[in-house]
């Protein structure tokens, strides 16, 4: 851990918002691309 | 001869995704965590900014890609008001979300790094005032395309909205320029190096950037694929509904 | 097309329409407003022009939904689409009955709610003159986001997400013209910088406007 001095808050805080903003984003876009690729696979099914 | 239009084919579009997506992301999530562990673990204290520096890691990158988001949605809905490739009108689709998120950080970083910096979260700076109006245009953008149901409608509508826009924003900069000269200095943040940031700082900023382009690119990606699935799913289950009556 | 205009002036003037609406929200938020920051007259004054620019803004805002929404919901929109005359010309002619039910009122009203806040006197001609250049672009702007939720049901919040950015420019310049009119500064850069953006947008959202409606009628 590098010695961040008086502003360790500040910059802790930034990162784990920003990373944690970022992680949020990621898992939505997956789930919603797994939600995706079901509803479409039982559509197939269904088909064909 | 293949032109770059066949890939506004929806097939060839998952076809070649498929085989590109692993890699690019692969890549996003090796360069995000080298750049950023660079630059939060191995890079000096700046004298005046002490280690609050390091924010500019992720305020840069996030504030770039802020603004270019917008502008590869701008392109994406001029290609598809004139050569009608869905795919086009489904990237812009999916870009605005994850532009949101980045002027999010973008705001957030700067507030967290303003306060100690400039005494204060929040000041009416023409950038971060521009931010603002950015975040509120991509609200806007993503609402009306949850409004409406018609898809083709909403990709027409949302793309007029985002031409339109764009010249607002544009406006609305020099606008705020002329209300308020700011606090940010001038060129400290921009990509000629000679001026401003030195080598220990420029380098995994570099990376930090290189890893949020590539972000973005597999987040737009995906989540057109996601899009391009549910328009499928849709068309088949409207189809299903008209045999059946 | 002047009939269009006179029919709509007609409806908005009658019980429920937009005109006596405007009017009223514009005199509540200029009586509110000392009550909320306190009756300090050099405060008032200082943030006089910005309050009725906001408060005019507003009251523009109140009204944009009703442009086009009853037409719809009764069928007369896809009439006046067959019509003769061009939706540029609709378009055209539903922002300027919209400016003349509120942007003008809206302009002749700011002078007297000056003087309740105290409005500095070197202020007043430079307020009218803001207000009578910028209202324009409002209506004009209104019209375009109000063509781009025509088809959506209770489209009230996103139509106000849609409007709010896309004001600021005229905001901005509209206000700085009245603060530095009031504070005796020199005001003609904004007030051309205004003017342009009036003139741009009454130019060529009418357009934009009809290519909005045409996409939502098909």
């Amino acid at each position: 851990m590098p010695d961040l001095g008086k502003y360790a808050d500040t910059v802790l805080s930034a990162y784990g918002v920003s990373i944690a903003l970022l992680l949020v984003l990621v898992w939505l876009s997956l789930r919603a691309s797994r939600k995706a690729k079901e509803a479409l696979a039982k559509v197939d099914r269904k088909n064909g | 001869m293949a032109s770059i239009w066949e890939y506004a084919n929806p097939l060839k579009f998952m076809r070649l995704t498929d085989r590109v997506l692993p890699w690019v992301s692969v890549l996003a999530a090796a360069s995000l965590v080298i750049g950023l562990i660079w630059g939060f673990f191995f890079t000096p204290d700046d004298y005046r900014q002490g280690s609050t520096v390091k924010i500019i890691y992720l305020h840069v990158p996030s504030a770039l890609m802020a603004i270019n988001a917008w502008f590869m949605m701008l392109v994406a809905s001029l290609i598809w008001l004139i050569r009608r490739h869905h795919v086009s009108a489904l990237a812009a689709k999916a870009a605005a979300p994850v532009g949101v998120v980045m002027t999010v950080i973008a705001l957030l970083t700067g507030a967290i790094w303003g306060q100690p910096m400039w005494g204060t979260w929040w000041a009416w700076d023409p950038r971060l005032t521009s931010f603002l109006i950015l975040f509120l245009f991509y609200l806007g953008y993503i609402a009306l395309w949850e409004a409406i149901e018609d898809a083709d409608t909403a990709a027409d509508l949302t793309a007029v909205l985002c031409l339109v826009g764009s010249v607002f924003a544009v406006l609305s900069r020099y606008a705020v320029n002329f209300w308020n000269q700011g606090l940010h200095q001038g060129a400290s943040l921009s990509l000629d190096k000679e001026e401003n940031v030195a080598d220990v700082f420029y380098l995994p900023l570099l990376v930090c950037i290189a890893g949020f382009v590539l972000l973005f690119l597999s987040l737009v990606l995906l989540r057109t694929r996601t899009e391009i699935r549910l328009r499928r799913t849709k068309a088949l289950i409207a189809r299903e509904g008209m045999a059946d009556a | 097309m002047i009939a269009l205009l006179i029919r709509d002036l007609k409806l908005s003037v009658r019980a429920g329409g937009g005109f006596g609406l405007g009017l009223a929200f514009f005199l509540i938020v200029t009586v509110l407003v000392p009550f909320g920051v306190g009756p300090e007259s050099g405060l008032l004054g200082k943030i006089a022009p910005g309050v009725l620019w906001l408060g005019a803004l507003l009251s523009c805002l109140l009204s944009l939904d009703r442009i086009f929404a009853l037409d719809w919901e009764d069928g007369s929109l896809d009439l006046l689409a067959t019509s003769p005359l061009p939706l540029e010309g609709v378009a055209a002619a539903k922002a300027m009955a919209h400016w003349l039910t509120t942007g003008l009122p809206l302009t002749l009203a700011a002078p007297f709610l000056g003087i309740l806040l105290n409005l500095p006197q070197s202020g007043f001609g430079w307020l009218t003159l803001s207000l009578a250049i910028g209202t324009p672009a409002l209506s004009v702007i209104g019209t375009f986001a109000a063509a781009l939720i025509v088809g959506v049901k209770r489209g009230g919040l996103l139509l106000s997400i849609l409007v709010l950015p896309l004001y600021v420019p005229t905001l901005i310049f509209g206000a700085e013209v009245a603060r530095r009119g009031s504070a005796g500064m020199e005001v003609l850069p904004p007030v051309l910088l205004l003017a342009g953006i009036s003139l741009g947008a009454v130019a060529i959202l009418p357009f934009v406007s009809a290519l909005v409606l045409r996409i939502n009628l098909r």
